[in-house]
Order: structure tokens, then sequence, then C-alpha cells
């Protein structure tokens, strides 16, 4: 039995849903940032799969790009967790409903 | 055989990573689930040959991010238990059936079989061997241009976050009063 | 030197465009030098282009700068033809001397600077209306000059007066531009194009007289407003509003001889319509006496110079529109000497009596201010036609060819030598108003001459006004033969010929003057008590001549108050409950709108993401159901 792209193409669905029901249902905005990190973790895995299935390094390169992406999101979205901690003393995001209509 | 084998143990520990990050109430614990995800993933990856990825998966994602999460969980101090009840209304009833829509799709994209994957060279191929020279080489070819925007993209980020830290509480009020 | 002829707008439009932006910091008086150097280039220029003409080697020029719209004949291409050469020196020549005056006149005014901004870009406009290779680019200057005296004549705009009089100028234009757009449109209609070539070469197998007649009828209508004629005249004595070296360049110089120099142009399609040439020449004489009689009365010493302009615009139409298109560009060139001379003299007595203007709190001022009495009393002669003086040979010319012609145009003779003398009688009315007899200034009133930047355009144009009329001379025809090549296939009509005639209609025309001369003098020499009393004597027909015959009240009765009482009904009776309620309609729409899906904002992020999620999922299962092996 060999362990083709469908198998690694499950997992990631499998850690992408995790990942956004943790966003939706968590309300402590470092837990949602983690959340986030596991779905983009997730794509990650699909790139990998596919291009080891399609014969191509493209895949690869593509994961490159997406950490350097989710690498400048973390540090900004960590500089604005701790700003807003400083001012509200919360991480919680449902403290943060200002903008409500 | 021995990939079957792999793959059940990594997929079964970043599963179980996954939900410690959603369920625990913790922070502390969340950020620990998320480090065996990561670290399972970076292990996928030396099976599937991609040995940069899995290189810079460890070094920048297990190593840098896990670190600066733990260091802003330790500096906002929610090292303690939370509250994980929901107060939004309907929020769950929504999110279930989301994850019923989302599960739904999966299987549908199983059982329908159209997912096919076709090398562009046909036939079988050979599983490209991700080295540091390998991936170097369309990196600074063909995706040369993006490369240098992600740089731009660091410097911009971390110039962010410096500017974001560095006002001080009193300057914000001034600021907005 | 022609191939620099682009020079000749682009030197006062930089000079402008420079100014804008500079002018402020370079202050006074080096802005004024500034413009004025720009207009004197520009003179230079036009002057070594003009060489060939005055050789009699020169050939016409077209000189195509950019293709605008080819299709309708509208690129900016100039044409270089004797006219044009004649027009563009008298805009630059008489140009400069008025910028050089202005730096004295406006010297102390707070936007100092921006009045030499518009005073170039005027001078631009006014070359690109007489250096234009079509009617299109004639339009565009057209349209830009209306701008200029827009803008100089509201100059000074914190004056109600002032903002008043601009506003009147440019509404009363208007008028007459939608004439002139018609009658555009009717030529391309007709020809297929707007450029000046393609049509007077082909003109008389295009037209038949009845197109020919709406045409220039269209066009006249655009040049009565422009050159201030009956019915469109009203504005011009309001324009004097704004500072004196304007009305010197722009309401009595250049501008308004635009009306003119269109006729003139456009000669080759007057000349197939000799109705519509007769009501130019008619409207021309009428104009003269009325504008003159209005002249006899008035108080204002620009308000004389202004109807005084009227009256003589009306000469020149009566010259082009007698065929005499030589006589009326001839008149036009005097005019701009001696007019202009008298309202920059006008304009020294209004700088040396402390913004003074009324002629009855004046007299007495040729000892205080010598060089402008001397150079008034020099332009008072011309414009009065007493020989040598240049008024006279142009004035004269036209008056020839009027009765040369014979039939109705006699009759407009005999309007003309009229209005000679009551012009002899106001304008020696006025000098003697102003620079004999005893004082009656207000007090604390020290008249003085004016700067030298002031007085030398005085003294050039003072030459140029007794001068300039020998350059065509019933001995001498040197103008005419300068302008032969731009009138070529069109038949000019010629003063008497014989000499005898000649000293008959000259004796004739001078009488006339003299008598107005002598007249005024006797009436206004005496005290001031004196003519005073026989004006009061003459009551209330007096103030109502005093008023211009209140023609404005007129035009507002009949005119502005229908128009207004339109305004209200469409403001009140359409404008504000349907277009009004439209827009507040779909305003109250999209408020409703918002008010009902404002709670779907809740401001919880999750709650939004929920929806992003499902967004996503819904893309997904759409590329599933639709695309092919995703």
């Amino acid at each position: 039995m060999t362990v083709g792209p469908g198998w690694y193409m499950t997992l990631a669905a499998a850690l992408f849903s995790i990942g956004a029901i943790g966003m939706l249902v968590r309300r402590n905005a470092l837990v949602m940032f983690m959340s986030i990190e596991l779905m983009l973790n997730a794509v990650n895995l699909t790139f990998v799969a596919a291009g080891r299935a399609l014969g191509t390094l493209d895949g690869q390169v593509s994961v490159f790009f997406v950490l350097v992406v989710a690498a400048a999101e973390v540090v900004v979205g960590l500089a604005i967790i701790v700003a807003v901690f400083r001012t509200r003393a919360t991480a919680s995001v449902d403290e943060l409903s200002e903008l409500k209509g | 055989m021995v990939e079957l084998v792999l793959f059940v143990i990594t997929a079964v520990a970043a599963l179980a990573g996954a939900v410690t990050v959603v369920t625990a109430r913790n922070p502390v614990h969340s950020a620990m689930g998320l480090f065996g995800t990561l670290f399972s993933l970076a292990v996928i990856y030396v099976v599937n040959l991609a040995h940069l990825v899995a290189a810079v998966q460890v070094i920048v994602y297990a190593g840098a991010v896990m670190t600066l999460f733990l260091f802003v969980i330790m500096l906002i101090g929610v090292d303690k238990a939370e509250d994980t009840s929901e107060n939004l209304p309907r929020q769950r009833t929504l999110v279930a059936v989301l994850g019923a829509a989302v599960g739904l799709v999966v299987v549908a994209l199983i059982v329908s079989g159209r997912f096919v994957w076709v090398p562009a060279g046909g036939g079988d191929v050979e599983i490209p061997n991700g080295t540091v020279q390998a991936v170097a080489e369309p990196l600074f070819t063909t995706w040369i241009l993006a490369f240098e925007v992600t740089a731009l993209l660091l410097t911009i980020a971390a110039a962010g976050a410096i500017a974001l830290a560095y006002f001080k509480r009193g300057l914000i009020r001034e600021e907005h009063e | 030197m022609t191939d620099l002829l682009w020079l000749v707008i682009v030197l006062p439009l930089f000079g402008s465009v420079f100014l804008h932006f500079f002018g402020r910091r370079l202050g006074e008086p080096v802005a004024g030098w500034v413009a004025t150097s720009a207009t004197a280039g520009s003179f230079v220029v036009a002057l070594g282009a003009a060489l060939p003409f005055f050789r009699g080697t020169g050939e016409n020029l077209q000189v195509v700068l950019w293709e605008w719209m080819p299709a309708v004949g509208a690129t900016f291409e100039l044409t270089w033809d004797p006219l044009a050469a004649l027009m563009t020196l008298i805009v630059t020549g008489v140009g400069s001397l008025i910028h050089l005056y202005s730096i004295g006149y406006m010297s102390g005014d707070e936007r100092f600077s921006r009045f030499f901004v518009y005073l170039n870009l005027f001078a631009a406009s006014m070359l690109t209306l007489v250096l234009a290779g079509n009617y299109a680019m004639l339009f565009l200057g057209w349209e830009l000059v209306g701008l200029c005296s827009y803008l100089l004549i509201s100059f000074w705009f914190t004056k109600p007066s002032a903002a008043a009089a601009g506003k009147k100028a440019f509404v009363v234009n208007r008028i007459g531009d939608f004439g002139f757009m018609v009658g555009l449109m009717l030529i391309f209609t007709s020809f297929g194009t707007l450029s000046y070539a393609g049509i007077f070469e082909r003109a008389p197998e295009v037209l038949d007289t009845g197109v020919a007649t709406a045409i220039g009828l269209l066009l006249l209508v655009g040049a009565i407003g422009k050159s201030a004629q009956i019915p469109l005249y009203v504005w011009l004595p309001d324009a004097m509003e704004g500072p004196t070296p304007v009305s010197a360049l722009i309401h009595a110089a250049t501008m308004v001889t635009a009306g003119v120099y269109v006729v003139a142009r456009s000669a080759p399609i007057y000349q197939l319509a000799p109705f519509a040439a007769g009501t130019v020449a008619t409207i021309g004489a009428l104009t003269a006496l009325w504008a003159a009689s209005i002249a006899l009365a008035q108080n204002d010493i620009k308000k004389v110079l202004a109807y005084s302009t009227i009256s003589q615009l009306g000469y020149m139409f009566l010259g082009v529109g007698a065929a005499a298109y030589v006589a009326g560009v001839f008149h036009l060139m005097t005019h701009a000497f001696f007019k202009a001379l008298l309202f920059l003299g006008a304009g020294s007595v209004i700088h040396g009596m402390a913004d003074e203007q009324d002629m009855r709190k004046m007299g007495g001022l040729a000892r205080h201010m010598p060089i402008t009495a001397i150079t008034m009393a020099v332009a008072t002669l011309a414009i009065a036609g007493i020989p040598p003086f240049s008024g006279f040979w142009s004035k004269d010319e036209i008056l020839g060819v009027a009765f040369e012609t014979g039939g109705w145009f006699v009759v407009l003779w005999v309007v003309g030598v009229v209005t000679a003398m009551l012009t002899a009688f106001y304008m020696t009315r006025q000098f003697v108003m102003v620079f004999l007899g005893k004082p009656r200034w207000d007090e604390g009133v020290h008249p003085h001459e004016s700067p030298r930047t002031m007085t030398v355009p005085l003294l050039v144009l003072a030459l140029l006004a007794f001068g300039g009329g020998f350059v065509n001379t019933p001995w001498r025809t040197g103008l005419e033969h300068f302008l032969e090549p731009a009138f070529e296939g069109v038949v000019v009509a010629q003063p008497p010929k014989e000499l005898s005639t000649f000293f008959l209609l000259g004796g004739v025309s001078v009488v006339a003057g003299v008598l107005g001369i002598v007249a005024a003098y006797l009436a206004y020499r005496r005290p001031a008590e004196a003519w005073r009393r026989f004006q009061e004597s003459l009551g209330a027909p007096w103030r109502w001549w005093e008023q211009a015959y209140r023609v404005d009240d007129l035009y507002g009765a009949l005119v502005v108050a229908p128009g207004k009482a339109l305004a209200e009904r469409a403001a009140f009776s359409f404008d504000l409950p349907v277009v009004d309620g439209a827009v507040n309609g779909v305003a109250w729409v999209v408020r409703r709108v918002g008010t009902a899906l404002r709670p779907l904002q809740t401001g919880f992020v999750r709650n939004y993401g929920v929806v992003f999620v499902a967004g996503t999922v819904a893309v997904v299962a759409w590329l599933l159901v639709v695309g092919r092996g995703i």
C-alpha cells in the first residue's frame, strides 16, 4: 500500500478544518493566531505533496514564500496583540467590538 | 511500507497537536500542541524529500515563531486557564454547520475521484530532491522578483512591529485626545 | 525669423506661467519688467518675421505646430500674412508700451505680479487669436481673451462694482459667442473644415448667397459682442472698473478690435453676402453715432473714453462693412495708437489725482502734468480728425469709401460726418474740463506728473498718434500695398482717387471737426458755474442723458428680469422638487437599507470569520462542482 498524494491532501484538509474551527471558536487572540498558523501549514503540506506528485520543485518554492509571509504576519500580528494588551489589558477579541454598526 | 508507517505516526501526531491547539484552556498548552504539529509536518517533508523546507520549518516555525509566541504569552501573562464557554449567540451552531460543510466537501473530493495527478511530462516521475541547491535554482532564476518582494515585505514587517511596540501608552493617549 | 513664429505666442505665455509661480517672489518691479520683456521679445520676433512683407518679398505662410483635430481642420497652425503681421505688431507693440506703463501705474498694488500674469496671458491669447490659421484656433483665442478680459475687469474684485462689471462683460460676451459658435458650425457643415485655406479658396463655389449671408450675420453677432456694438455694447462702459492699463490694452487697442479683425479675415465670405456686409456697416454707423451722443454727457473721464471707443469701433465696422478692409484695419491701427494714448493719459491723470475720475473735480491740470497734457492734446486732435494727425487719414478713408460706394452708404457717410463732429466736441470737452480752466479739486489732492515708466509710453504713443496716419495717404498708399497679399481674391473698396473729391470730403469732415472743437471750447472754457447751470436747467432729460439713456435699465426690464423669473421658476418648481427630490430619494433609500443591514456589523471579529470561512467553503464547493480536476 503506497501513500499517494490523496492521503496527504486528506491530512491537510483535516488540519485546515481544525484550524478554521479553532479560529472561529476561541476568543484568545493568541490561540486564534496559532489556529491560523495551523491552516497555513495545512496549505504548505498540500504544496509539498502536489509538488512531489507532479515531479516539480515549484511546490517547495511556494512553501518558501508562504513561510516568509507567515513569519511577517506573526511578527506584525503579535506586535498588534501586545499593543492592544497594553491599552486594554486583555487578549480577548470579543472585548474589541467598538466597530459594531 | 516505511512511508506508510511514518505517515500514520506523523499524521496522528499532527492531528493530536492540532486538536490540542484548539481545545487547550491554557495558551501554553496550545503552543505546545502547535509545536507538535509543526514538527510532525517537518518529518513528513523529509519523507517527501523536501529537505530544505523541512529544515526551514524546524528553524523558522518550530524555532523562531514558536519562541515568539511563547514570549508574547509570558509577556501578556495569560498562562492561566481561561473560560472557553461561548458568549456569541449561534456561533457554535454556525461553526458546526461549517465544519460539516467542510467535511462534506472533503468527502466529495475523495469520492468523486476527480483528483487526478497528471505530471507535466506524463507517466511516472522522479520525486524531486529538494536540496538547498535544487530549490535555490528556481528561486533565484524564475522567482527572483517574488523573492525580492518578500525581502521587502520582511523589512516592512520588522519596521511595522518596531513602530507598534515602540510607542508608549501615554503617547498613544496623546494622539487620540 | 518665420521659423521662430511660435515664439510670438509662447514668450508671453511662458512669462505668464513663470510669473504665476515666481511672480510673488520676484516682487515689484521685477515681475513687471519680466512681463514687459516677454511682450517686447514677442514684438521683436514678429518684427523680424514681418520684414519680408515690408520689403514686398513676403509670402503668406501656414505654420502647422501640432495636429489637434485634423478631421475638422482644427490644427494648431499659424497663419502669417500681412494682416496677421500688422495685428501682431499692434498687439505686441502697443502691448509692450502698456506693460511698461503698468509698472508705474500698478506700483504699490497688493497683487502687482498677479496683474502681469493676466496681462501676459492676455497677450498670448490675443496673439493666438490673430495668428490662428483656422476658425477653431481663432475661437480658442477668442474665448481666452474673453476670460482674460473678465479676470482683468474684476481685478479689484473686492469692489462689488468691479466684480459685477466682470460678470456683465462675461455674460454679454457669451450672447455674442453663441452666435459666433453657430456661425462656425455652419461654416463646418458647409465646407467640412474650419481651416482658412480650405474655406476661402472654395468659398465662391461652395456658398450660395443665402448661406453666406447666414454665416456673415452669425459671425457678426460674435463680432458685435466682442467689439461692443449695438445692441451688445453695454458691457464696455462698465468694464472701465478694471485698472486703466487694462482699459487701454484690452478695451481700446486690441481685444475689442477682434470683431473687426474677424470680419476683415472673413472678407471672402462677406464678399458673397452684400446684405451681411451692409448690416455690418449699418450697425457700425449707428453705433458710432449712438455712442458718440452718449459720450457728450459723461462726467467720468474713463466713461467718455469708453463710449468714444465704442463709437470708433463703429467706424471700423462701417469700413469693413463697406468692403474697405484696408481702411478699416488702418483705422484699427491708428485707433490703437491714439485711444491707448488717451487711456494711458487718463490713467496718468487718475494716478496724479489720487484715484479721482470725475472730470467735474479736475481742471487746470495742464500746469501740473505737462507731459500728460501735451500727449493728450495730440491724441485729442488725432481722434477729432484734424490733419495731419493720424485719425484724420484713417477715418476719412472710411468715410471716403462710404461716399464713393453710393446708395445707402451715402446716408452712412452723413452719419459718419455728424459723428465726427460729436467726437470732436466731446473730446475737446474732456480736454478742457481736465486740463484747462480753474482747479476744482477736492481738498488734499496734490496733482503731480507721473513717473518715467508711465510718461515714456505716453511720448512714444504720442509720436505714433501723430505720425501713424502717414503710412496710408491718398498720395502714398503704403498700407494698402502692404496688405495686398492678405486680401488676394477679394475686391477691396477704394476711396475716391481724384484729389478734388478727397479735398472736398476731407474739407467737410475737417470743418465738422473744427466746429465741434470750437463749440466745445466755447461752452466749457467758461467758468464751471456757467455750464453747470446750463446742465441743471435741462433737468430730467440731462440726467437721463448722463445715465447713457438708461439702456441698462431697459435691458434689465426686457431681458434680465424675465430671465431671472424663469430661473426662479426652474429653481423652485423643477429643481427643488424633481432634481433634488431624486437625489434625496436615492440618499433616503441608501440610508434605510443601511439601517436595515446595520445589525450585521456586530463588531465581533469571529462573526466575520464565520462569513469568511463560509465563503471559502462555497468557493471550493463551486470549484468541485464546476471545475475539472481542480
